[in-house]
């Protein structure tokens, strides 16, 4: 690291060769984090060259340059969109004001702890999926998972990017911290309890990249409008990464329900025994996934009541999806929402401080963006002539966190006993025989152009790339 | 080829089934053209300027779809909001049958000519190249506009001539912009933005107009931070009915010492190729001919200077008269021995009508032989319904020079050796 040339080596447009101490930061973080990777990266692939899309800079031509890269060597980098000097604070107690280039002191541990929680998501992500590449249904989707892995990386860097230059000492201490936690292992799990479950086979991993990924979308739109700048700015750029995460999600689920409904029509029937047969994952197994996928990744969106979410809006530190484009007074002092309630055996709904609510808020716009993609997997169904649809389940179904953390919840909303919910549930989430099936299918597949037998090749190759592309090279 | 005839255009169009409404062509787009609601992310067609910078940072591919049609038949932004699929492109009969209704001249003949159902042939904007010649310069794009820290920045008028005949309804202006001390590197083949003053009929301000730069990097006149224009007053629209276009008659009227907005510059892969032995195919109409200026001039100066002398330069200019051809006199003075001048006119009295195809496919042999050459590089530019006659009569000559089309093509494309830049 000591005769790195800066701008080559990790490719910036934060002037890091002008800046000894985020040189000298980044210079202790960078060797644990090499480790971390060769510890916690995608299994057995260090040698490989793989078709990747790096960053060199944040402008069209720059952003999406496509090649064959080893990935160890993939060039990480540090990018903030551009700055835009006039740009003022617009929303909360400070609406008006000149934005921030630096870390108010009064907001300062409010400001590293959602840093460091979104840091944190993003390892946690590549050690969940890094036994995927042994079961991969082409070199296409070997190659997506990469893809999505390399970049996960990248946006630790941004973070950690964040930490080490606004935060000193404590900010140090956090960007170590971040390659110590591992996720699902006991003593130091990663912090949100979606990050620290399995992503056991492929469909997991599409349901994952589809839903998980999309929470990250909302949290960085929310991230992209604060009040502080290099925030803003570093989020901005991550989420037109993060795009293509959600695309390898619904993509891929898209193209598992293509290739099912496919064999559906050659052996006309609807049987899951006899399309699990056929080496083929059948629907209501796909509705199951959805299920639990959907639900863990809407507890990422915390308590539906939270004075946290309602500090963070006031003082400037995260706003709403899209706060640019609403049109009330964007502080929310006298509206309100309304969030679900258990009353005896019922859901209903009550009127809170929207100031309170505004996990809710978020989790609302989410939804809305997630049932707009399975909608579109149903057209694929609808297509195929197959009277069957997907359906997310209700926003109380299979909740942990919350309200509705105590109740049981059946995926239409009725509230049920725990008989019921005990003598359903592997109607309603993936049983382990399930998970076992699923995971019977995943073999590799590592033929240019070929595909396992469970799942439709895409559309489109990569960069107009053809399906056949030699998108991994094994060497 | 003809100017006011012409009516089939590319339309630049997302397909609803593979977009995952991810925003980052929206947040791409350089000149606001991408909008969506819940259901659909659509491109504007009066807004989009084909600048291709929204294609690879897309990531499902969705938005690289192109459809030929008639310029009165556009998809417009509601009706493709409401879409589940793509429409799929018209077939060449339906086209046909669209322009002979309409306008009784020149595409439909080659439109005809095109095998029905291949529709490869047709996809003019997926051949152009989005990267640029391997040895092009770096050019810089976007220092000035709505994304970018100085939302524009100030140029002063120094010159404004007239160069097509006076007496003919097309005035056509060169016009040179001085931008002072303010930085604005250019590269030919890029262009710029100018907001005209004022505000629409629905109040809101003019929306920018793209002008391609005429001159070459070191200024219209060597050693002074300026660059020139090509303008085209435009008195009717497409259709031929009569409108005052807005950016260009206000450009065309502007007097020296006048200050304009501008914003850019704009385009990273529509640039010359800089390797001593790298021949350049130009193909143009009317103000296409900007950018052609821009690269012969560049190459002229280079020569002077002791350079380039083993690179060759064709040209391919069409105009409906001799009196309507931009720069026409200064053309004549350049030797033989430095370039190629193919000239193509549709309306000069008593003589059949012409087209930059048809010279194109009279000089079949030397173009093959040039487009067989790896140091060649291939720009095209004017109105957007030029592209079609034009991808044809190259497909043509490729063939007729028995290669194959498809393995040139994708190799032009890749390489950054094939452009297309119309409008
Ligand atoms: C990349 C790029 C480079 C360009 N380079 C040049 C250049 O070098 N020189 C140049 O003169 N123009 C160039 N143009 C076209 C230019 O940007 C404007 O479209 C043109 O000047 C008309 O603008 P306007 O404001 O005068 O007309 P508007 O007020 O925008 O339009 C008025 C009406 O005229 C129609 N119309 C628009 N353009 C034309 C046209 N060319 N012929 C006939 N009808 C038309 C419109 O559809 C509309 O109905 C370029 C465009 C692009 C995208
Ligand atoms: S081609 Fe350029 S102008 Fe057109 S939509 Fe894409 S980015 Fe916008
Ligand atoms: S970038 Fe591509 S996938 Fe994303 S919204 Fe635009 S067209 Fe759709």
């Amino acid at each position: 690291m000591a005769n790195i040339d800066y701008s080559e080596k990790i490719p910036n447009n934060v002037r890091l060769n002008e800046d000894r101490t985020l040189q000298r930061a980044l210079e202790q973080w960078q060797p644990n984090y090499l480790n971390w990777w060769s510890d916690m990266g995608p299994d057995g692939s260090q040698g490989f060259d793989v078709y990747l899309r790096t960053a060199v800079s944040v402008d069209p031509q720059g952003w999406a340059q496509f090649g064959h890269v080893k990935m160890p060597e993939y060039r990480w980098g540090i990018f903030l969109n551009p700055a835009d000097p006039a740009r003022k604070i617009h929303f909360g107690d400070h609406m008006g004001e000149n934005v921030w280039q630096d870390v108010p002191g009064e907001y300062r541990a409010n400001l590293r702890r959602i840093i460091v929680t979104q840091g944190d998501t993003e390892p946690a992500s590549v050690e969940q999926q890094r036994h995927l590449g042994l079961t991969a249904p082409s070199l296409y989707d070997l190659r997506n998972l990469f893809q999505v892995n390399v970049e996960e990386g990248r946006h630790l860097w941004a973070m950690v990017y964040l930490l080490h230059k606004y935060f000193g000492r404590d900010g140090r201490e956090e960007g170590a911290a971040l390659l110590e936690r591992r996720s699902g292992q006991q003593d130091n799990p990663r912090i949100l309890q979606a990050f620290n479950e399995e992503t056991p086979d492929w469909l997991s991993f599409f349901m994952f990249t589809y839903f998980t990924d999309r929470d990250g979308k909302f949290q960085l739109c929310a991230l992209a409008e604060s009040s502080f700048d290099p925030l803003a700015r570093t989020t901005k750029f991550m989420l037109t990464e993060e795009a293509h995460h959600m695309f390898v999600g619904e993509s891929g689920v898209s193209r598992v329900i293509q290739r099912t409904c496919q064999i559906m029509n050659e052996l006309r029937t609807d049987d899951p025994a006899k399309l699990r047969a056929a080496g083929v994952i059948d629907l209501p197994t796909i509705q199951r996934y959805l299920n639990f996928h959907f639900s863990v990744t809407i507890d990422l969106f915390g308590a539906d009541q939270s004075s946290n979410a309602a500090t963070f809006y006031s003082t400037g530190l995260k706003g709403r999806f899209e706060e640019g484009k609403r049109t009330d007074d964007h502080m929310l002092k006298h509206d309100s929402y309304k969030v679900l309630q258990v009353r005896g055996d019922a859901l209903v709904e009550q009127e809170v401080p929207m100031l309170n609510a505004l996990n809710e808020v978020l989790r609302d716009d989410y939804i809305k963006d997630s049932v707009g993609g399975v909608e579109r997997w149903n057209k694929v169904i609808e297509k195929a002539g197959i009277a069957f649809r997907l359906k997310v389940p209700h926003k109380a179904f299979h909740r942990s966190i919350g309200t509705l953390a105590d109740v049981k919840v059946a995926p239409d909303g009725r509230v049920v006993s725990e008989a019921e919910w005990n003598a359903k549930v592997n109607d309603w989430l993936p049983s382990p025989a399930d998970r076992v099936f699923v995971a019977s299918l995943m073999g590799r597949v590592v033929e240019p152009g070929r595909f396992a037998n469970w799942i439709a090749p895409p559309v489109m190759g990569i960069n107009r790339q053809p399906a056949d592309f030699e998108y991994v090279r094994f060497n | 080829m003809d100017m006011a005839a012409t009516t089939l255009i590319r339309q630049h169009l997302i397909d609803p089934e593979i977009c995952i409404r991810c925003n980052t062509c929206e947040a791409t787009c350089p000149v606001g053209a991408i909008t969506h609601d819940s259901r659909n992310y659509v491109v504007d067609a009066s807004k989009c300027n084909m600048c291709m910078d929204c294609i690879s940072p897309c990531p499902t591919g969705s938005i690289d779809n192109w459809r030929t049609l008639q310029r009165h038949a556009a998809y417009s932004v509601t009706e493709q909001l409401a879409w589940d699929t793509l429409p799929a492109e018209l077939s060449a009969e339906q086209l046909a049958d669209a322009s002979a209704a309409q306008i009784p001249q020149p595409l439909e003949s080659d439109v005809a000519t095109a095998p029905a159902g291949d529709q490869s042939t047709l996809k003019g904007g997926s051949f152009g190249a989005t990267i640029p010649p391997w040895s092009a310069a770096h050019a810089y794009t976007n220092l000035y506009g709505p994304k970018a820290p100085e939302h524009s920045i100030i140029a002063t008028v120094v010159g404004n001539v007239r160069v097509t005949e006076v007496g003919t309804d097309y005035d056509t202006h060169h016009i040179v912009l001085d931008f002072g001390s303010m930085p604005f590197p250019v590269l030919e083949g890029q262009s710029i933005g100018i907001i005209p003053p004022g505000a629409d009929a629905q109040g809101r301000p003019h929306h920018a107009r793209q002008y391609s730069v005429a001159s070459p990097r070191n200024g219209e006149r060597p050693g002074y931070n300026n660059l020139s224009l090509t303008i085209k007053r435009v008195l009717e629209d497409h259709q031929g009915n009569a409108v005052r276009g807005v950016a260009s008659n206000y450009m065309c009227d502007l007097r020296i010492g006048d200050k304009v907005h501008v914003i850019g510059p704009f385009g990273a892969s529509f640039l010359m190729p800089n390797h001593p032995r790298s021949n350049i195919v130009m193909i143009c109409t009317g103000t296409g001919s900007a950018p052609m200026r821009a690269m012969t001039e560049w190459r002229r100066r280079l020569r002077q200077s002791g350079k380039f002398d083993g690179g060759k330069l064709m040209l391919f200019f069409g105009a409906r008269t001799k009196e309507e051809l931009p720069y026409f006199g200064p053309l004549q003075n350049l030797p033989k021995d430095f370039i190629d001048i193919n000239l193509a006119f549709s309306r000069t009295p008593g003589q059949p009508k012409r087209y930059v195809q048809h010279a194109m496919r009279e000089r079949g042999a030397d173009l093959a032989e040039l487009l067989a050459d790896p140091n060649t590089c291939i720009y095209v530019c004017g109105l957007k319904a030029m592209e079609e006659g034009v991808m044809l009569a190259l497909q043509d000559v490729v063939s007729e020079a028995g290669m194959a089309w498809e393995t040139l093509a994708a190799a032009l494309k890749r390489q950054g050796r094939l452009h297309l830049e119309t409008y």
